[in-house]
């Protein structure tokens, strides 16, 4: 690198901008690819792009907190985001209380699998404390199951890594496996679809339909909600 | 959109010192969500303004994300490590979930 182009460097890097622009164009670009394969779940928007970054990373030699400098401007809005959630749970309520019984049950049911699956399946493979107690929440939103890991014990930055992994994996793995159980309810598929892949897999279900998304979004934030609040409280009795 | 944008930073902010004063075990912005919860059912509905925010806001949920995901770089060693009890706890409980929840919920719906 020529001693300008150095200068120049030195100086970016030390400024939140280059890594929040990173970010932000990273995400376009990705989004931009997804489009272009018709929104095949595959090409899943978040994974391109987290991918990119932590190439573009890499080869730049940047290590995650001079990153974190730039992105976190970008991490911090998922608080306000899920406060903004209230706003379709609110629009939703009608329809929760009209179907309390089977959206109740399916969330109890899916959010307590979620966590014992994932837990027993890592521990009888061995994993260790910390990874388990990290895995238990990663089916809520990410800021509940950061704030949440890091009540049990866990650690939150591995809990994120987990919680946007199982996103991506509901994302892509739901259609098939809704196809093998043969649900078609659009009501039906957005709601597991949300207990189980939380805000990446509601953003992928508002691009199938908007019912799909709107049940996905319910679920989602009844999830968070109750992973919230009787985590901690699993945890005591245990 | 400024004055939606407030009223969301508001309500986190609440949430937080909540949580912070009563040691409740649960994180702020979910406090939060339950008090703008509550307030829109006291008035009886969200107004447009803040329900065209909040749903651009979602809109772009999967980018707030990326920044955490990008945290993979700090735990290679682990998952290197545990790359199999991991990978394999994810995947089957992602479907295994996914499951559950469909078929418990078309089963009560009946």
């Amino acid at each position: 690198m020529s001693g300008r182009l150095a200068d120049i460097w030195v100086y970016l890097s030390a400024s939140p901008l280059l890594w929040l622009t990173a970010t932000l164009a990273a995400y376009q670009g990705a989004f931009w690819l997804y489009r272009k394969a018709n929104m095949n779940p595959l090409a899943n928007p978040v994974a391109i792009a987290v991918a990119a970054l932590v190439a573009l990373l890499w080869f730049t030699d940047t290590p995650y907190p001079v990153y974190f400098e730039g992105a976190q401007f970008v991490h911090f809005l998922l608080g306000t985001a899920t406060v903004a959630l209230a706003v379709p749970l609110y629009a939703n309520f009608a329809t929760l209380k009209r179907n309390l019984l089977p959206l109740g049950g399916a969330l109890l049911a899916g959010s307590v699998v979620a966590a014992v699956s994932a837990v027993g399946i890592g521990w009888a493979l061995g994993a260790s404390r910390e990874t388990l107690l990290s895995l238990a929440p990663k089916s809520a939103t990410a800021p509940i199951a950061m704030g949440v890991a890091e009540k049990l014990g866990g650690l939150p930055s591995l809990t994120a890594v987990l919680v946007v992994t199982t996103g991506i994996l509901g994302a892509v793995l739901a259609r098939g496996t809704l196809n093998a159980l043969r649900i078609e309810d659009h009501a039906v598929r957005g709601f597991a679809v949300g207990v189980a892949a939380h805000g990446i897999g509601t953003a992928r279900a508002f691009q199938v339909s908007e019912k799909m998304g709107a049940f996905a979004g319910l679920a989602m934030g009844l999830n968070g909600m109750l992973t919230a609040f009787l985590f901690p409280l699993l945890l005591r009795l245990w | 959109m400024l004055g939606a944008f407030t009223l969301l930073l508001v309500f986190q902010l609440v949430g937080e010192v909540l949580v912070l004063v009563t040691g409740l075990p649960v994180p702020g912005p979910v406090v939060g969500m339950l008090l703008l919860f509550l307030s829109l059912a006291a008035r009886g509905g969200a107004p447009q303004w803040l329900r065209d925010t909040c749903q651009g806001m979602l809109a772009h949920l999967s980018l707030l994300f990326v920044p955490a995901g990008v945290g993979v770089l700090l735990h290679f060693q682990r998952l290197g490590a545990e790359w199999l009890p991991i990978s394999v706890a994810l995947v089957a409980s992602t479907v295994i979930t996914i499951g559950v929840t469909a078929l418990v919920m078309r089963a009560l719906q009946k």
